[in-house]
């Protein structure tokens, strides 16, 4: 790197000339090289997400054999059923409940390895990362194993303490329950990165400060570390808020929207009657209603992206 | 710390340091003790599969301890790994994400470079927009983008659905916004004198991003590439959706459909093979943890 700021240094003192006319084409170049080089970049988006993104407004307009425009009538079609209502109020249960929990879990996990020692800190986030690490759809094989309802080594264990055995997958409640459980698990270590990360940006000054004005333990995290990581919160939240809104994976394989459509959310019933039960324009139509509250998470993500770039 | 105890007289601050540190190796001791509780939390899961899957399938179904292994065997490893279907689902995911990889570091490194150092009409909304991208799910899209690729069989005649390499057009849909976005973020990090230098000597830019970018970014192409492998393996809707014979299912999808036979759970060789399927990324992450670490917390903080 250093020769090549040298040279240049050398090369721009003996023929300013050059150098001038060699800048003025590479500027005449730039904006047609920059366009060539983001092509890919504009068609992938265009064809393959815009597109279909469009796509599905009108697919939602159609009648099940995709002949006919029906208007709202899927929609109209969708109100009037339960099970919709039903996969409504799971989806924000699930998706806010796992968000809270995953948020509460990282944080404390976050303080507590920020508390070791910082060469001990490796091994410890190694571990507490690995649920993060496996993909989702293998490690909910693993839960479904550990939740089996006759060789179940969770209920097992509980008999152990003389526990009752539980439904993990075969009662509503419980069922909803397990399945907020995997997605805590399998989310609660990005929270904790993220939040370990912006501890460690928090200077200790503050912390000093602090103490010497008699700030006990509570009040440290409460008016020192909670307003220092206050954007870093908020994002983190949105971003997961997005994906456990979208998630597909955990429900499907560990209950598959059951028993009786009690665990279903948008993105396993919108693949239940889309794809299983080719209703295409249907299917598209539910998916559509996860749209609102991604847009406004989305739109508090970028609203802050552009204050950091514009404070930066 | 020390200008609380410079206010002090003598004995006390003996008394108070005393008590200070006291307080710090009980909260230690108790920091400890909630770590080991969580990493046991983390770690059941995946070690519940390495347990099983050393066990035959007498003893799984057998009322034994299920958290020990009373008679290890390898005999689901032997199986899965001669057999011909599972080693076909591991070779389509190996496949399709070593290209997926491939083709987003295409087309994510020179956009990337484009946007953030070659300003030009509309970059900036351009760069947004892949931001925006990255927060489309895929659940949003897997309806529309099946229904236009059986459109596109019916009216051109080439066939994609039921094939693997359909996948090959779908998974940038998840991979090249991210790493677009996060090597933004690293180029953008790399100081001007470095490409004005090179273009001064006469370097064209597709120089510049050769011979500068991508030696100085490295450690962020290393992220966005490990993003777009664990991305790519991961995925599971996208396949279950657009692939169904079983010679053209990878793996995730593969051992989900296949070594569940209705309502017979075949448990010993399902740990096995997910096991199998999460080690490649485990692989990754035990070797390269910092860098996996830099991509995700990028993502967020980057910007």
């Amino acid at each position: 790197m250093v020769d090549v700021a040298f040279q240049s240094s050398r090369t721009a003192a003996a023929q300013t000339g050059r150098r001038r006319a060699g800048l003025r084409n590479a500027l005449r170049r730039k904006s047609m090289s920059a366009f060539l080089m983001t092509l890919p970049l504009i068609l992938l988006i265009a064809v393959l997400v815009i597109y279909p993104a469009l796509y599905s407004l009108h697919l939602a307009t159609l009648n099940k054999a995709m002949t006919k425009f029906v208007g709202f009538g899927n929609f109209e079609f969708l109100f009037k059923r339960e099970t919709f209502w039903l996969v409504v109020k799971q989806s924000c249960i699930f998706a806010i409940s796992a968000v809270v929990f995953k948020a509460l879990i990282g944080f404390i996990v976050a303080h507590f390895v920020h508390n070791v020692p910082a060469n001990k800190q490796r091994k410890w986030r190694g571990m507490l990362l690995v649920p993060w690490v496996i993909p989702p759809a293998m490690s909910t094989l693993a839960w479904l194993w550990l939740f089996d309802p006759s060789y179940s080594a969770f209920n097992y264990t509980l008999a152990f303490f003389g526990l009752g055995p539980i439904p993990w997958t075969g009662d509503a409640m419980w069922a909803r329950f397990s399945v907020i459980l995997v997605n805590v698990w399998y989310g609660a270590p990005f929270f904790m990165i993220m939040y370990l990360a912006a501890l460690k940006s928090v200077p200790e000054q503050l912390y000093e400060a602090a103490a010497i004005d008699g700030a006990n333990w509570w009040q440290r995290i409460w008016y020192v570390t909670l307003p220092m990581m206050r954007n870093i919160i908020a994002i983190t939240t949105l971003f997961s808020l997005i994906v456990t809104f979208a998630n597909f994976d955990i429900v499907r394989i560990l209950t598959a929207g059951g028993p009786l459509d009690h665990t279903h959310i948008f993105a396993t019933w919108a693949f239940r009657v889309g794809i299983e039960g080719s209703d295409i324009p249907l299917g598209a139509s539910v998916s559509l209603f996860m749209v609102p509250i991604l847009a406004v998470a989305a739109i508090f993500i970028l609203r802050d992206i552009t204050k950091r770039g514009n404070e930066s | 710390m020390s200008t609380v105890t410079i206010d002090k007289s003598g004995p006390t601050r003996k008394v108070k340091y005393g008590s200070m540190s006291r307080d710090r190796t009980w909260a230690l001791r108790w920091s400890y003790f909630f770590l080991t509780l969580f990493a046991i939390f983390s770690l059941v899961p995946p070690l519940y599969m390495l347990i099983t899957s050393l066990k035959g399938s007498a003893e799984i179904s057998a009322a034994t301890n299920p958290w020990w292994v009373y008679h290890p065997t390898l005999e689901n490893y032997i199986q899965l790994l001669t057999s011909n279907q599972f080693l076909r689902f591991f070779w389509n995911s190996a496949w399709v994400s070593i290209i997926v990889v491939t083709i987003t570091m295409l087309i994510s490194v020179p956009a990337a470079f484009a946007l953030a150092r070659m300003k030009f009409w509309g970059s900036a909304t351009l760069a947004t927009g892949v931001f925006l991208t990255y927060l489309i799910p895929d659940s949003l899209l897997f309806i529309p983008l099946f229904k236009m690729f059986a459109v596109i069989g019916d009216w051109t005649g080439v066939q994609l659905i039921n094939r693997w390499y359909v996948l090959l057009f779908i998974y940038p849909t998840l991979t090249v916004p991210f790493c677009t976005w996060i090597m933004i973020g690293y180029f953008a990090s790399i100081p001007k004198e470095l490409d004005e230098a090179a273009i001064i000597d006469g370097a064209s830019w597709f120089q510049t991003l050769t011979r500068i970018f991508i030696p100085v970014a490295l450690p962020g192409l290393i992220a966005a590439t490990i993003f777009a492998f664990t991305v790519s393996w991961a995925q599971f809707l996208y396949p279950l959706v657009f692939t169904t014979s079983t010679d053209q299912l990878v793996l995730p999808v593969g051992i989900i459909t296949t070594l569940i036979k209705g309502d017979v759970f075949n448990w010993g060789q399902i740990m096995t093979g997910a096991l199998l399927g999460a080690a490649p990324p485990l692989i990754i992450y035990a070797f390269l943890m910092d860098y996996y670490i830099a991509g995700l917390t990028a993502g967020a903080t980057k910007g």
